[in-house]
């Protein structure tokens, strides 16, 4: 067989053509899917929009939740609530998950025990939250035989760890081996030359993923159920029933009653604000330290 | 659900394929007694750190200590918590595996009143809801991926993977309200009654669209699903095709393939390691949703044959259930859904991660 | 469509050869960076000429204009006249697939793709003919043995090429593009990744394959451009410097440039 030349290359041959046609398809297929995929978040955030929008009156940050029926009312204590609990559980898990993700990236290497908890964090980042608030149900609220903040707190900072510890693994993995030799060339101890330039030289992403646990966990209902539950009043004590945002609009919504669904969707509108703020910031942040 | 950044399964793999640090020993811990030549100018000697006086020396050796002990703890903490959360959920349902045993698992009773609790309803509609969201997902996140990594122009890009990656980071209970306040009803009037006519005349398959339009159901929990899992597919699928090697697919495009066939043929096939992990990912998230599923599943403890039927997820029945149970069977009932959940959602993560860990060695080695 | 071949003036280095690629004026970039100046030479027909020339001289830049592989990357354009039977590649309405199907290539390292050896060959085939299964399995056999390979993979063709030795995968990837039979065949340094025993096979085939294609191959190799081509182009900073017949530039070059490059006075 020699080379003749190959007839079958030119415009007029019908596989050529189907396949042409078969790619222009699906080509606009995936483009379709795109458009499908920005559709619904468009869909939603307009809705939040215009149902958050009537909702959205500055008596929602200074009145409490109302009983149903009533004709005013806020989400002052549920706002108040949500804000101590994300805070705490913030505070708790911070610096467990820094520590851990510290360990990974600067003393663990080659360790069995980096390694898994590697591997097992990344299995907890995805757990189902419901799971992690029967965790804190079963371990302390049985326990102590009450709902607080405490439980709360501690059922969201079981997730803001697992964020923390990923996104310091990752970050520190990324500070050049060159900056770690010239700290220690100069003398420098270990644990300085971690906290004050590994950290520092990290600092960016690691905030990154602080802000990104925050939104993940702002948004958290599941793990609240039945650790904080919820409370008709404001309460600052950490110690009992906390109301939050998650739950109240949960019960709102569920609700039959007009009043509290309007509040709910203010709520939602408030929630996904702060959570989009926060991913906007995030972002912003890590792009500056490029 | 995950904030927006592309913290995903992948994340790992592509950091160690970018510092690709070599195995060095460990720091020494005296590292801070390093010499000063005598023969320096004085200018010089003056400007280099001299060396800590040997209390400070002895000082920052127990701090090192100190400090990397911490950090070990801290990875202790984080190793134990998958197995603390395993045991606290096998001791919870102790009562009720021992009261139950395996059965538990295809009761399809649920009754507080009779005390007699089963497994079936809720592990069906778990399966199904994730299968229907798996069903939609995949293909349109490979859809988004294809468009993103080959057709988008470069400005629009990182744009329009935000944008993607925004669903992610959208609570889910708003994800809920919106599918039971907003969705649901329009489903109900415009859709479902069509899908109604149009699949259910279809013998056998019919059966699936069976029943009376009511907008909720076990098919709406599955679509909203399947939204919010898109971000989580697409972000992986973006990593793993960003890492084929560009001469490969301009060898069959050298050839005179198109896209599709560059990609479905060429590309997908040689990522189907990180492809794969991304779905179980995909599929992991689905399974353990709680808050939008519960809102739009509808809560029924009964199980049907049509999609459009409410039904009952382990997470929508623990969420609406567990701060009422009266009696402790009940409540160690609950948790033993609870941990039927964990474990196939551990299954299915760890089904994940192994693959994607696979794929990050192979890339390691071929590199 | 015919095979034109372009006349060329007598003057030229390729004589009275017919040529079948006729560069005029190109230029091309990267973004802002004029990476090809004003680039003109006549490709003959088949034979196999070579671009040699130091890293970053823009050889590899010139054999991807010829499949327009640099089109998938948006940064990158060419300006200017390739002529191929009587149409100016750049500029022709039609498809570029078509066109890639006439000129293939060949690469630094060898891309088999993630199927079996028998698929990869088929992979080109299936894009343009349908032949049933024996036509098929002929077809596969031809380019194998055409590509000197088929003795050594006849017994495991449904075996995955990853599965081969790399000058064995690199002859699989030659016999995946000249399956479909191409009026051209690009090779972008084929055996920079290969061990000398694996290139001296290639080199073989280079000759055998120059007597049904017309061959380019860009090599940093100057021992291989002496020993396997008929044509030499030498290529420094985006420039054509000099272009004629191997044993012409090698023994005798007619730019001081070239005869420094050649003499190893810079690398």
């Amino acid at each position: 067989m020699s080379a003749v030349l190959n007839t079958a290359i030119s415009e007029d041959n019908p596989i050529y053509k189907s396949r042409r046609l078969k790619n222009r398809v699906l080509m606009g297929v995936s483009l379709a899917m795109l458009i499908y995929g920005l559709a619904w978040l468009a869909w939603i955030l307009a809705t939040l929009l215009w149902e958050g929008a009537s909702a959205l009156r500055p008596s929602i940050l200074t009145q409490m939740t109302p009983p149903p029926g009533a004709k005013d009312g806020g989400l002052a204590n549920a706002i108040w609530g949500s804000l101590m609990m994300v805070g705490a559980g913030t505070l708790i898990g911070t610096p467990v998950g820094v520590l851990a993700g510290t360990y990974l990236a600067e003393f663990g290497r080659g360790s069995w025990l980096a390694s898994s908890t590697r591997f097992l964090n990344d299995m907890l980042l995805s757990a189902p939250s419901i799971i992690i608030g029967l965790f804190v149900y079963t371990v302390y609220v049985a326990q102590v035989r009450h709902f607080s903040g405490w439980a709360g707190a501690l059922a969201l900072a079981l997730i803001v760890i697992p964020v923390v510890v990923r996104t310091t693994d990752d970050m520190l993995k990324l500070v050049p081996n060159s900056v770690r030799e010239a700290a220690v060339a100069l003398g420098c101890p270990l644990w300085k030359m971690v906290t004050m330039v590994c950290y520092r030289a990290a600092r960016a992403g690691i905030m990154t993923g602080v802000l990104l646990a925050i939104a993940r966990v702002s948004g958290e209902t599941a793990p609240l159920l039945f650790t904080a539950l919820n409370n008709q009043f404001f309460n600052s004590n950490m110690n009992a029933p906390m109301a939050n945002l998650p739950v109240v609009i949960f019960q709102f919504a569920m609700s039959p009653y007009e009043d509290w669904q309007r509040l709910a969707w203010g709520g939602a509108a408030l929630i996904t604000a702060a959570v989009l703020l926060l991913n906007i910031v995030a972002r912003f942040i890590l792009s500056r330290s490029k | 659900m995950e904030g927006g950044f592309r913290v995903t399964q992948a994340g790992p793999m592509q950091q160690h394929l970018k510092t690709s640090r070599p195995a060095s020993p460990p720091l020494p811990m005296n590292t801070a007694t390093l010499p000063i030549s005598q023969t320096q100018e004085s200018v010089e000697a003056r400007a280099r750190p001299v060396p800590p006086a040997p209390r400070e020396r002895a000082g920052n050796a127990f701090a090192d200590i100190l400090f990397t002990n911490l950090t070990r703890a801290a990875a202790l903490l984080v190793f134990s918590l998958l197995a603390a959360i395993m045991l606290s959920l096998v001791a919870g349902s102790g009562m009720s595996i021992m009261k139950f045993g395996p059965a538990f698992l295809w009761n399809a009773e649920w009754d507080p009143v009779q005390q007699n609790f089963g497994a079936l309803v809720p592990i069906f509609g778990t399966l199904v809801t994730a299968a229907i969201a798996m069903i939609i997902a995949v293909p349109v996140s490979f859809g988004i991926a294809l468009f993103l990594t080959e057709l988008s122009p470069k400005w629009l890009k990182r744009p329009l993977g935000t944008a993607i990656e925004l669903l992610a980071a959208i609570p889910s209970i708003i994800y809920g309200m919106w599918g039971l306040f907003v969705f649901s009803p329009l489903f109900m009037e415009y859709v479902q009654p069509f899908m109604i006519k149009t699949f259910g005349a279809i013998p056998g398959v019919g059966l699936l669209f069976g029943g009376p339009p009511m907008g909720i159901g076990m098919f709406t929990a599955g679509l909203i699903l399947s939204i919010m899992v898109i971000p989580f597919i697409t972000a992986v699928m973006r990593d793993v095709f960003d890492l084929v090697p560009p001469m490969l697919k301009e060898s069959a495009y050298g050839l005179g393939g198109t896209t599709w066939e560059v990609m479905y043929q060429v590309v997908l096939p040689y990522t189907k390691v990180g492809v794969v992990g991304g779905v179980m990912l995909g599929l992991g998230r689905a399974l353990g949703e709680t808050m939008a599923v519960t809102f739009v599943i509808g809560n029924a403890h009964q199980l049907s044959p049509s999609l459009f039927a409410p039904g009952n997820s382990i997470a929508s029945a623990l969420a609406n259930e567990f701060t009422e149970a009266v009696g402790d069977l009940y409540s160690s009932a609950l948790i033993e859904l609870g941990l039927i959940l964990f474990l196939i959602t551990i299954v299915v993560l760890a089904f994940s991660k192994l693959m994607l860990s696979r794929l990050a060695r192979q890339e390691g080695a071929r590199s | 469509m015919n095979t034109v071949a372009e006349p060329i003036a007598a003057s030229s280095p390729t004589g009275a050869l017919p040529s079948k690629l006729m560069v005029n004026d190109l230029n091309f970039y990267y973004g802002g960076f004029h990476a090809l100046r004003n680039v003109s030479l006549a490709i003959p027909e088949k034979c196999v000429t070579a671009f040699i020339g130091p890293s970053g001289c823009g050889k590899s830049t010139l054999l991807r204009t010829f499949n327009r592989m640099f089109e998938l990357y948006p940064e990158q354009r060419a300006e200017g006249e390739i002529m191929m039977n009587g149409e100016n590649l750049l500029t022709t309405k039609r498809d570029v697939g078509l066109l890639r199907a006439q000129v293939g290539m060949v690469f630094q390292k060898p891309t088999p793709f993630p199927m079996s050896i028998y698929d990869n060959i088929a992979f080109g085939i299936k894009l343009f003919e349908s032949l049933n299964r024996s036509e098929m399995e002929d077809r596969v056999e031809w380019a194998l043995s055409k590509a000197a390979l088929w003795n050594e993979v006849k017994d495991k063709l449904k075996q995955s090429g990853n599965g081969l030795s790399g000058g064995q995968q690199q002859r699989l990837c030659i016999a995946r593009a000249i399956a479909i039979k191409p009026q051209v065949l690009l090779m972008d340094e084929p055996c920079s990744a290969l061990d000398p025993i694996s290139t001296g096979y290639i080199e073989e085939l280079i000759t055998e394959l120059k007597k049904d294609y017309t061959v380019v191959i860009v090599t940093h190799n100057m021992q291989q451009a002496a020993r396997a081509s008929d044509f030499t182009a030498y290529m420094y900073l985006g420039e054509l410097i000099e272009f004629g017949k191997t044993d012409d530039i090698f023994v005798q070059p007619k730019k001081k440039q070239t005869e420094d490059y050649i003499t190893g006075r810079f690398g």
